[in-house]
């Protein structure tokens, strides 16, 4: 009102004046409104983009930006756009913790997707448990998710999943006396921990259980230990290039028992490393390295040759589960934004009762009791051969 | 005769890992001998042998030969700008300052190789084949022959300049004593540089010749130096014959302890060597006390 009475004194120059930061403000207002009524929904995402892990993170992080960025061009999830904020933990355990409260408190996202390992997974669930926002990792380990946390859920199988596979298979060709030579960092000791756990259920007795270390440039010693027990199976659990060193110092040793990796290398990279000594070696997969050879009926298809051809489009390189693991994390946080809405205890709750979403890592179904969602049916068995992947029937 | 023939299989799987261990270990003691300062920066060289190598092979499409020859002097080129831009311009630092220095520079180095390459691991085909060659009950890779080939070369090539040239003999009076070296006419500057090229060559050698078998990526460099840096210790540091036999030594002890003991403890086998020695004889095993060297 002071205003008015200042322009009526000072004449027209003034009144000019008011009138357009009238009109300013009005426009601003306008605009304010206009963002206010859609705003983004925040979306945190951590991924180990840099550092060791970096295989993991870095098909996580380019993964989930193409889904959300398709989103978006679909016009977003129920006229909202998806907003993702992508921070690198580079696998540190420490940095995770820092990027997840400044996620939770700063950027005030309604979920966090992530992070790529185990190690940083665990180091988070407290903050998110704290501040209640749900939290869909991508790692691999069993312990994310077992004991069930309220707010935690994962997409990566289970290791014991892949475990159970190869149990399985073992079982069925009536070989029950192995050796395990896992490597000594957090998915190694988390598979290790799984195969002595589950060897009794199938009967079968793990003869001699060797460790190497993640840089180890020969495991010789070892495989010469391992090719004079009785074991008639191999089993090892690392990520690459360790898998790939065993593979040509087991040729060099001429190991004759069959050799199962785990699912840390099911990638086109571990043949390429490991050339002509890759063959005839089996591992656990998830269903996207042989998505071409699945049959017609498999509920997964889709979903699968969806992925593949976006990934080959956007980053012009096979899509692997890895990235596989961020496009279900994105795409069953959609779905439980559409059902449950935008808040953390939505989409929590909508979560939870997801059933049968045929993803790229598997089929999932969570439930109060199970956040892992998976059965031992995520994976399917190949073997390398002609440098290629084929069933194992 | 099982454990006769494992052991057999474990003394040469240590062996020929001991022998790149060796390899590394020897270009560190060069440095050393000339200057008197540890370059922790000497695993990049070797990683780097190996990444330039894989490099010229997969992308610039050159023969193995020339791809080898092109790594190594890449490496060599870039051990003498390091000298002349981080090393050379502190003249009076303390032995401390530059081995500071040559940490920062192994990660930067660590950090562009990743940015440039990225962060795959690769491998180089095999010199001459894969078809594993037994002995006494154990095998070997041919790669392995060429580890040990090329070792001795490079040990017989050492011996003979450090002491039958003059340079590798001024070389030798810097590390003794600086001021007297310079008293008596050696540039000290210019034998510091040329310890930086020798090195070089010698540490991407040993990343070229053990790529086809470790594979190899931006981060090797780091275990790598590590244990070749224990092996330069065990041999007392700057002493040839030694730092390889230290070398051989621990890439046995390593392998016997992986098959026999726990392949659990492989790694720390080796540092509780490595820290027994730095204790018990902080000289090295065979060398005999000096009291110049303090």
């Amino acid at each position: 009102m002071i205003c008015g009475e200042n322009a009526a004194q000072k004449g027209r120059e003034t009144v000019k004046k008011l009138v357009s930061t009238a009109f300013a403000s009005f426009a601003l207002f306008c605009l304010s409104t206009a963002a206010l009524a859609a705003p983004p929904i925040k979306i945190g995402a951590l991924f180990a983009v840099t550092g060791p892990a970096s295989f993991l993170g870095e098909p996580e992080r380019n993964t989930a930006q193409m889904v959300v960025d398709e989103i978006n061009k679909a016009g977003g999830v129920k006229g909202r756009k998806l907003e993702l904020i992508t921070y690198d933990t580079g696998g540190d355990a420490t940095k995770a913790v820092q990027l997840a409260n400044k996620l939770v408190k700063n950027d005030q996202v309604v979920a966090i997707i992530g992070p790529s390992t185990t190690g940083d997974s665990m180091a988070i669930i407290p903050v998110v448990e704290k501040a209640q926002i749900p939290l869909i990792s991508c790692a691999a380990g069993s312990k994310i998710t077992e004991p069930v946390k309220k707010w935690v859920f994962k997409t990566a199988q289970n290791d014991g999943l892949a475990v159970a596979r190869i149990f399985e298979q073992l079982k069925k060709e009536k070989k029950t006396k192995v050796a395990i030579l896992t490597v000594s960092d957090g998915f190694g000791a988390s598979g290790r921990e799984q195969l002595k756990a589950q060897a009794a259920h199938y009967g079968i007795q793990i003869l001699s259980d060797d460790t190497y270390g993640p840089k180890d440039t020969d495991m010789t010693a070892q495989l010469a230990k391992i090719r004079g027990s009785q074991a008639q199976a191999l089993i090892c659990w690392g990520t690459n290039p360790g898998p790939a060193v065993i593979a040509r110092n087991a040729k060099q040793l001429g190991l004759t028992i069959p050799v199962y990796m785990s699912h840390g290398v099911s990638s086109k990279k571990f043949i390429e490393l490991a050339g002509d000594a890759a063959e005839g070696i089996r591992l656990p997969s998830g269903k996207v390295l042989v998505a071409d050879l699945l049959p017609k009926n498999d509920k997964q298809r889709n979903s699968l040759l969806a992925f593949i051809k976006d990934y080959q489009n956007h980053f012009k390189a096979e899509g692997d589960h890895f990235g596989g693991h961020a496009w279900d994390a994105v795409m069953l946080l959609k779905g439980a934004i559409e059902k449950g809405g935008d808040t953390p205890a939505g989409i929590r709750n909508a979560l939870e009762s997801t059933r049968n979403f045929a993803g790229i890592g598997g089929v999932f179904s969570y439930s109060a009791k199970d956040h892992a969602g998976l059965t031992k049916d995520a994976f399917t068995l190949v073997e390398v051969r002609k440098k290629d992947w084929v069933l194992v029937k | 005769m099982e454990l006769l023939n494992q052991v057999t299989q474990f003394v040469i799987s240590g062996l020929a890992t001991g022998a790149i261990y060796a390899l590394i270990g020897l270009s560190f003691a060069i440095i050393f001998n000339s200057t008197g300062i540890i370059n922790f920066a000497q695993g990049e060289f070797v990683m780097l042998g190996g990444v330039l190598t894989i490099f010229s092979l997969n992308v610039l499409h050159l023969p193995l030969v020339a791809a080898i020859v092109v790594a190594v002097a890449v490496t060599t080129i870039i051990g003498l700008v390091f000298e002349r831009l981080a090393i050379r311009p502190l003249k009076n630092a303390t032995p401390l300052a530059l081995i500071i220095i040559t940490i920062g520079a192994s990660i930067l180095i660590r950090g562009l190789v990743m940015l440039l390459w990225g962060k795959d691991t690769q491998a180089l085909p095999a010199f001459s084949g894969t078809d594993p060659i037994s002995i006494a009950g154990a095998t070997l890779l041919p790669q392995h022959l060429w580890i040990f080939g090329v070792t001795i070369l490079v040990i017989v090539g050492c011996r003979l300049f450090f002491n039958h040239t003059i340079s590798g003999k001024a070389m030798r009076a810097c590390s003794f004593n600086r001021r007297a070296a310079n008293l008596v006419g050696i540039s000290v500057g210019r034998m510091v540089l040329f310890s930086f090229v020798i090195s070089a060559a010698v540490g991407s050698l040993a990343g070229v010749i053990i790529a086809p078998l470790t594979m190899t990526a931006y981060d090797v460099g780091v275990m790598l130096g590590l244990k070749g840096f224990c092996a330069a210790i065990m041999g007392g540091m700057g002493s040839g014959l030694g730092t390889v036999l230290g070398g051989l030594i621990l890439g046995t002890l390593e392998s016997l302890g992986a098959g026999l003991i726990s392949s659990g403890y492989k790694d720390a086998i080796a540092f509780f060597i490595l820290l027994l020695i730095l204790f018990i004889r902080p000289q090295g095993l065979f060398k005999k006390g000096e009291t110049e060297r303090v």
